[in-house]
């Protein structure tokens, strides 16, 4: 029982030491895509460098770091702690302090019924690279997602300001919105393979199709996908769905947090992405499985054959796994550095008018295509 | 009668209502740019091709751009033979001065063939507007704005003065 405690503890230590170090990294990823996409150099100045003859090697090895400006997301840690931390005299104390750490909480805990591998065996002991092996995770990780709401209303509410009463709005209005849309999309994937444990999912995305098309979710459900990813970006609240924030010209719901608070608003964000991420690999790019990795090695269509040891076959789907979900946050990145802001009407007409009645034919077909298939 | 103009909002095609494909249309061009700049930077940390931009950032202190010929940046007065100021101290611009920037003391010249000569000659560069009058409005082509002297601070207003020596022999990178 104990030791059953110690090994699920590790498992959340590294995914969360995993989840973090992202969510921090995004600000440098944010910085630096945006300026390579736009002929840009980015944020490079915030250098460390040892004052002393003696650290010339340790300056030296500083050296790429530096011109990477990977010190930056340290400075803006900095930066965020040593600011003043302001609450509105006329603001509610309690809700205004406990808003971002809602924001954060539910914005963290999701990440607990993510598979990051399959079973491993050490030392006797078989461990499934899950930090809770949930049975209904899928709906588990959309409770906690669709309680984040709560954290961005209330601090639209408790700064008892007009404009960011009036953001927090708009961000539950659009999340309630798009929380249908997503809800009705994963349901075809849930017929297809028949489970909403999230490791059954991501083990059942390892059959094949007529032998060798790997049956990953992007396969066998193409609108699911896109529509997943849109409306998966909209529960985010990025551009081009951040009308609840609007940074710069229509007021958001945390026009008045400043400091740290501020900073979890904005950690909550990253780690709502990073969520989207880890959920659009799980469910539709086949979360762990490496095509054709087979327990013991790869075994190709053609008949080739490569033996692996067990732990190396561990270590690839877990990289996969890491590999899928970057490239879903450099995705949903570019998507963030490409488009324009929808206006208010238009993002709710494409989730209720476009995305909803798409998602609803879409499970319509896909449960008439399980039946046939089933028959 | 108010004149009205009609302007017609393009209409969208059906494939471009569709929305994704303009969405990877938009991606594409934005993902070329990405990964054109980052295969650049690449090959310009390991020291190749470095004739091809990757970005069109200028270093700031580091790198300068080239100022125009005619870029008015901070005041020199400009010599005699002998090293002393041209400047006759007729307060020219000093009167012509929109900001009230100059402060001249004007004293004798020991040469009879010139009347006056600066005793002080300063200029708050904290009010100067850089409007260039003062140059127009002297008539010994004593005062010029031609130093490519661009980075002007201090920490204190004091140290935004500019006196004669200085003006006499401007410096670059002057701190206060």
């Amino acid at each position: 029982m104990i030791s059953h405690l110690v090994v699920q503890s590790i498992l959340a230590a590294i995914m969360i030491g995993f989840v973090f170090n992202l969510a921090a990294l995004h600000t440098w990823i944010e910085r630096k895509q945006s300026a390579l996409m736009q002929d840009r150099i980015g944020a490079n100045r915030a250098w460390v460098v040892l004052p002393w003859k003696w650290a010339a090697p340790i300056n030296w090895l500083l050296m790429p770091i530096n011109r990477l400006g990977l010190f930056h997301p340290i400075a803006d840690a900095i930066k965020m702690f040593m600011k003043e931390d302001y609450i509105p005299p006329t603001g509610n104390k309690f809700l205004h302090t406990i808003a971002p750490c809602l924001s954060l909480f539910f914005g963290l805990i999701g990440f607990a019924a993510i598979p990051f591998g399959n079973t491993i065996g050490i030392g006797g002991r078989i461990i499934n690279l899950q930090v809770a092996n949930i049975n209904v995770a899928l709906l588990y990780i959309f409770a906690v997602a669709s309680m984040g709401v709560y954290g961005v209303v209330l601090a639209g509410f408790s700064s008892n300001n007009n404009y960011s009463t009036l953001g927090g709005l708009r961000a539950s209005s659009q999340m309630l919105s798009y929380e249908i849309a997503i809800g009705l999309t994963i349901m075809g994937i849930v017929m297809i393979y028949g489970s909403l444990n999230l490791q059954e999912l991501v083990r059942a995305q390892g059959q094949y199709l007529f032998g060798w098309i790997p049956m990953w979710g992007l396969i066998v459900q193409p609108i699911g996908f896109l529509l997943f990813l849109a409306a998966g970006i909209a529960e985010t609240k990025r551009i081009p769905y951040d009308a609840p924030e609007g940074e710069s010209e229509i007021i958001g719901y945390f026009t008045e947090y400043s400091g740290m608070k501020f900073g979890m608003f904005f950690f909550a964000d990253y780690l709502e992405t990073i969520m989207i991420a880890c959920l659009a690999t799980t469910l539709f790019m086949g979360g762990w499985q490496v095509p054709y990795l087979m327990q013991s090695g790869f075994e190709f269509p053609w008949g080739h054959i490569i033996n692996l040891a067990p732990l190396t076959v561990s270590g690839l789907q877990i990289l996969a796994f890491v590999l899928k979900v970057l490239f879903f946050c450099w995705l949903f990145m570019a998507v963030r550095w490409t488009l324009p802001r929808f206006r208010y009407d238009q993002l709710l007409r494409l989730g209720w008018h476009y995305m909803f009645p798409i998602a609803l034919v879409n499970v319509f077909v896909t449960a008439v295509i399980v039946l046939w298939v089933m028959r | 009668m108010i004149r009205t103009k009609v302007i017609q909002q393009p209409k969208l095609s059906w494939w471009e209502k569709l929305y994704f494909p303009e969405v990877f249309r938009g991606l594409a061009l934005t993902s070329k740019h990405f990964f054109k700049n980052l295969i650049l930077h690449f090959f310009h940390s390991i020291g190749l091709f470095r004739r091809i931009l990757a970005a069109v950032t200028i270093q700031y202190p580091e790198q300068k751009w080239l100022l125009p010929l005619r870029a008015k940046t901070r005041h020199r007065l400009t010599q005699r033979e002998d090293g002393s100021p041209r400047c006759v101290a007729c307060m020219m611009c000093e009167t012509v001065c929109p900001a009230k920037c100059i402060y001249i003391v004007a004293e004798e010249h020991p040469d009879p063939n010139i009347e006056k000569r600066p005793k002080s000659f300063d200029i708050d560069l904290g009010k100067c507007v850089f409007c260039g009058f003062c140059v127009e409005a002297c008539p010994e082509d004593a005062i010029r704005m031609d130093t490519k002297i661009i980075d002007t601070s201090a920490y204190s207003r004091e140290a935004m003065m500019l006196d004669i020596t200085e003006l006499l022999n401007p410096t670059v990178g002057r701190k206060a």
